[in-house]
C-alpha cells in the first residue's frame, strides 16, 4: 500500500468539526421536540370520532414512512419557498426531521396510549377522576415508559438522519466534514474520524435518555 | 312490579326497567331492583348472565340505554355531573384490582381523594394510612403494587376504594383472580366491611360469602333477574329450576 | 416533464430496484451470519459482532457509505461507485438484520433448544430445523420493516454519485426546473416501491399477534 495516511487536516479542523458536532445536536434536538409536538398532535388527530382527520394522518404517517427523507428534505426545500416562507438550510432541516419523526411518534405514541389496560382507565373513574386527570395522573406514565425504547432508537435514528441535511447544506456535521474534504482530498481519513464522532454523540444520546428513564421510570412491573 | 314509595325513601340504590344492548344484545332485560342503606346484595348467576354488567351500569362505567338508575337521590343520565357525583360516593373493586403500577400503595390510596375531592396532601395521607391500616397492610404503604401478592393487591383496591368515604361499594367478582389461598383474606376484608354496615353489592360465586354476609341474594340468567331471597330461603328453597341448576353446578364441584 | 425525463426516472428507478435486491439478498447472508455469531456462546464472537452491530447502528448510513467509498479505493480496489454502495449497504444491513434476528433467535423459548438437544440433535440441526424456522417466522415483520428501510436508504447512494432514482430526479430538476413536480414524481414512485411492503408487513403482524392469543 504505497497510500500515507495523513490526519493533519482533520486535526487542524477539529474546531470546526466540533461546531458541527454541535450543529447536529441542535438539527437533532429541535427536530425531536418538533417530532413530540407533531406526534402528540398526530394522535389527537388520529384517534378523533372524525373520520377525515383520522384519514388525513394515516395518510401522512404513510407517505412519509414509505418515501426517502432525502426526497422529503429536496421536496420541502423547494415547497417552503413557494408556499411564501423563505428560509435558511438549517430551520429547514428542523422542519423536516420533525415531520419526519413526527410521523414516527404518532404510531409509537399511539400503541403506547393502546398498550395501557381498559381497566386502569375503568379504575380512574369509578374514583371520581375527570377523563383529563385519568389521562395526566394514571395513563400518560405508563404509556411513556411503554414508548420509551421505541422513542429512543426512533430518536437516536432521527439524530443519524441529520447528517442527510447536508445535502441542503444545513449547518451540521456531515456538512462541515464535506467542506474539510473538499479543501483536503483526506477523504478517508476525514470520513472515518467523523463517523467516529457519530458514534460518540448516538452513544451519548443513548446514555442522556437511560439516565432520563431511571429517573423517572423507575418503577417495578410483573 | 311496582315499587312502593315507602321503599323508594330509603333505597340506596334503585333501577327501574333498565335494559342495555351492546349493538344488537341485549345483554339487560328489564332489571328492576332497590337496595336499601346498609344492605348486602350477592348477585351470582352463569357467566355472561349480566351481573357485572349490571353494577357497571351502577357507576356508568357502561352506559345504560333505558329506565332509571337511581343513587342516593341522584338520577344516572348523560349530564356528567351526576356521573361524577355518583362515582363520587360508589366505590368499586375491580376482578383484576386495577391497581396504578407507576405509584406505590400509598400514593394510589391518595390519588383521587386529591384530584377528585381536593384534600390537602397531609389530610389524604392520614386517610389512606387510617384505611390500609384497617384492611392490614400498612406496613406495605411505600412498596409499588407488583411486589405485592394478589391478595395483597386486592386489599390495598378496597382500602383505594374506602379512601373515598363511599356510601356504596360494588365488587365486581373480587377473588375470582386470586389463587385459592388469598382468597379468604379478601373475604375476611370484606366481611369485616360488611359488620361495619357498609352497603355493598357483590357479584361472586363465594356462596359460603354469601350465607354469611348477605341480606338477599339476588340470581341472573340471560339479563334478567330470575330470583331474589335472603340465603337460608335461596340456598335451601330456591323457586326456579334455573336456579337449581345453578347451585348444583357450582356447589358440588 | 416529457417522456424522455420520465423514461429517465424510470430507468432510475431500475436501479433502486436492483440496489435495494442485491443488498437485502446478500445482507440476509451477512445478517444470518452475524444473528449465528451473536447467539453462538463463544465469547469472542459474541463481542465482535456486538460492536459490528453497536457501530453500524450508531452512525448515520451516508457515512457508512462515505467510509466504504473511500476505505475501498484506498486498499487499492478500483471499483465503480455502484459495487461500493451495493457493499456499504450489505455491510449496513447485515448489522441491521443480524440484529433483528438475534432477538428473534432469543425469543424461541428456551425449551426448544432443550428439547432439541434431549433428541440428540447437533447445532446444525438444531438451528435449521428447530429455532431458525420459528425465529424467523416471527421476525418477518421486523425484517420487511428494515427491507422498506433499505430502499429508502438506498437514496443516499445518489450522495456518493451513483445514479439510481433520487439523483435521476435531481438531474432532471436541474435540467427543467420543476423541483416540485419531479420530487413529487420520485416520492410517488418509491411510496409506490415500499408501500405494498409495509401494508404486507403489517398484515404479517396482526396475523401472528392473533395466532400468538
Amino acid at each position: 500500500m504505497d497510500y500515507q495516511l495523513d490526519f493533519t487536516p482533520v486535526i487542524d479542523g477539529l474546531p470546526d468539526l466540533l461546531l458541527g458536532c454541535l450543529g447536529t445536536f441542535l438539527l437533532a434536538i429541535c427536530g425531536m421536540l418538533l417530532a413530540i409536538v407533531i406526534g402528540i398532535g398526530g394522535v389527537i388527530l388520529r384517534t378523533s370520532p372524525y373520520k377525515a382527520a383520522r384519514w388525513a394522518m394515516i395518510g401522512f404517517v404513510e407517505v412519509i414512512r414509505n418515501t426517502p427523507f432525502l426526497v422529503q428534505i429536496f421536496f420541502l426545500y423547494f415547497a417552503l419557498p413557494l408556499a411564501g416562507l423563505r428560509l435558511d438550510p438549517t430551520p429547514t432541516a428542523i422542519i423536516a426531521l420533525g415531520i419526519n419523526g413526527g410521523a414516527y411518534a404518532i404510531e409509537i405514541i399511539r400503541g403506547g396510549v393502546q398498550s395501557i389496560s381498559k381497566g386502569q382507565m375503568e379504575a380512574g373513574l369509578a374514583l371520581g377522576l375527570h377523563k383529563a386527570q385519568v389521562f395526566r395522573f394514571i395513563i400518560l406514565k405508563p404509556a411513556l415508559r411503554a414508548i420509551f425504547p421505541s422513542l429512543t432508537s426512533q430518536f437516536v435514528l432521527l439524530t443519524l438522519t441529520s447528517s442527510v441535511a447536508s445535502a441542503i447544506s444545513a449547518y451540521e456535521l456531515t456538512a462541515v466534514s464535506q467542506r474539510i474534504e473538499s479543501d483536503s482530498f483526506r477523504s478517508f481519513e476525514v470520513y472515518f474520524t467523523v463517523t467516529a464522532f457519530y458514534l460518540v454523540i448516538s452513544w451519548l444520546m443513548m446514555r442522556l435518555f437511560a439516565f432520563f428513564s431511571a429517573r423517572y421510570f423507575a418503577y417495578p412491573v410483573k | 312490579m311496582t315499587n312502593p314509595s315507602a321503599t323508594q325513601a330509603d333505597a340506596m340504590i334503585t333501577l327501574t326497567h333498565v335494559e342495555k344492548w351492546y349493538g344488537a344484545f341485549k345483554a339487560l332485560h328489564d332489571v328492576t331492583m332497590s337496595v336499601h342503606q346498609g344492605e348486602k346484595i350477592v348477585l351470582c348467576g352463569p357467566s355472561g348472565s349480566g351481573k357485572s354488567t349490571l353494577i357497571r351500569c351502577i357507576n356508568s362505567l357502561e352506559p345504560h340505554q333505558k329506565g332509571e338508575i337511581r343513587v342516593d337521590g341522584i338520577v344516572l343520565g348523560p349530564n356528567a355531573k351526576a356521573i361524577d357525583a355518583i362515582r363520587r360516593e360508589v366505590g368499586m373493586v375491580f376482578q383484576q384490582f386495577n391497581l396504578f403500577p407507576h405509584l406505590t400503595v400509598l400514593e394510589n390510596c391518595m390519588l383521587a381523594p386529591m384530584r377528585a375531592l381536593g384534600l390537602a396532601k397531609s389530610e389524604a395521607e392520614s386517610r389512606a394510612r387510617a384505611l390500609l391500616e384497617r384492611v392490614k397492610i400498612a406496613e406495605q404503604a411505600a412498596k409499588y403494587p407488583a411486589q405485592l401478592s394478589g391478595g395483597q393487591q386486592q386489599r390495598v383496591a378496597i382500602a383505594r376504594a374506602l379512601c373515598m368515604q363511599p356510601k356504596v361499594m360494588l365488587f365486581d367478582e373480587p377473588t375470582s383472580a386470586l389463587d385459592p389461598e388469598m382468597v379468604k383474606e379478601v373475604l375476611d376484608t370484606m366481611i369485616g366491611l360488611a359488620e361495619d354496615g357498609m352497603t355493598m353489592i357483590c357479584v361472586t360465586h363465594e356462596m359460603g360469602f354469601a350465607r354469611q354476609v348477605a341480606d338477599r341474594v339476588i340470581f341472573m340468567a340471560d339479563g334478567a333477574i330470575v330470583e331474589q331471597a335472603p340465603p337460608a330461603e335461596f340456598f335451601s328453597n330456591p323457586a326456579h329450576e334455573r336456579t337449581r341448576k345453578f347451585l348444583g353446578e357450582i356447589l358440588n364441584h | 416533464m416529457g417522456t424522455d425525463e420520465f423514461v429517465f426516472l424510470l430507468t432510475g428507478l431500475k436501479w433502486t430496484v436492483i440496489l435495494s435486491a442485491i443488498a437485502f439478498v446478500c445482507g440476509c447472508l451477512g445478517g444470518l451470519a452475524v444473528a449465528l455469531a451473536r447467539t453462538s456462546g463463544i465469547k469472542l464472537l459474541e463481542r465482535a459482532t456486538a460492536a459490528y452491530i453497536g457501530v453500524f447502528q450508531g452512525t448515520p448510513l451516508l457515512m457508512q457509505l462515505f467510509v466504504v467509498y473511500y476505505g475501498l479505493a484506498l486498499v487499492g480496489f478500483k471499483i465503480d461507485a455502484w459495487v461500493a454502495v451495493a457493499t456499504g449497504l450489505t455491510l449496513h444491513a447485515s448489522a441491521y438484520l443480524g440484529e433483528i434476528w438475534r432477538g428473534s433467535i432469543e425469543a424461541v423459548p428456551r425449551g426448544q433448544t432443550e428439547a432439541a438437544k434431549a433428541l440428540s440433535l447437533k447445532y446444525v440441526s438444531r438451528m435449521r430445523d428447530v429455532i431458525l424456522p420459528q425465529a424467523l417466522r416471527v421476525s418477518l415483520p421486523a425484517t420487511i420493516g428494515f427491507l422498506v428501510q433499505l430502499i429508502k436508504g438506498t437514496s443516499l447512494a445518489s450522495i456518493v454519485g451513483f445514479t439510481e432514482l433520487t439523483r435521476a430526479g435531481n438531474m432532471i430538476s436541474n435540467q427543467i426546473f420543476q423541483p416540485l413536480t419531479v420530487f413529487g414524481i420520485v416520492g410517488l414512485m418509491y411510496f409506490l416501491l415500499c408501500c405494498p411492503l409495509t401494508i404486507f408487513g403489517a398484515h404479517l403482524e396482526r396475523r401472528f399477534a392473533a395466532s400468538a392469543r
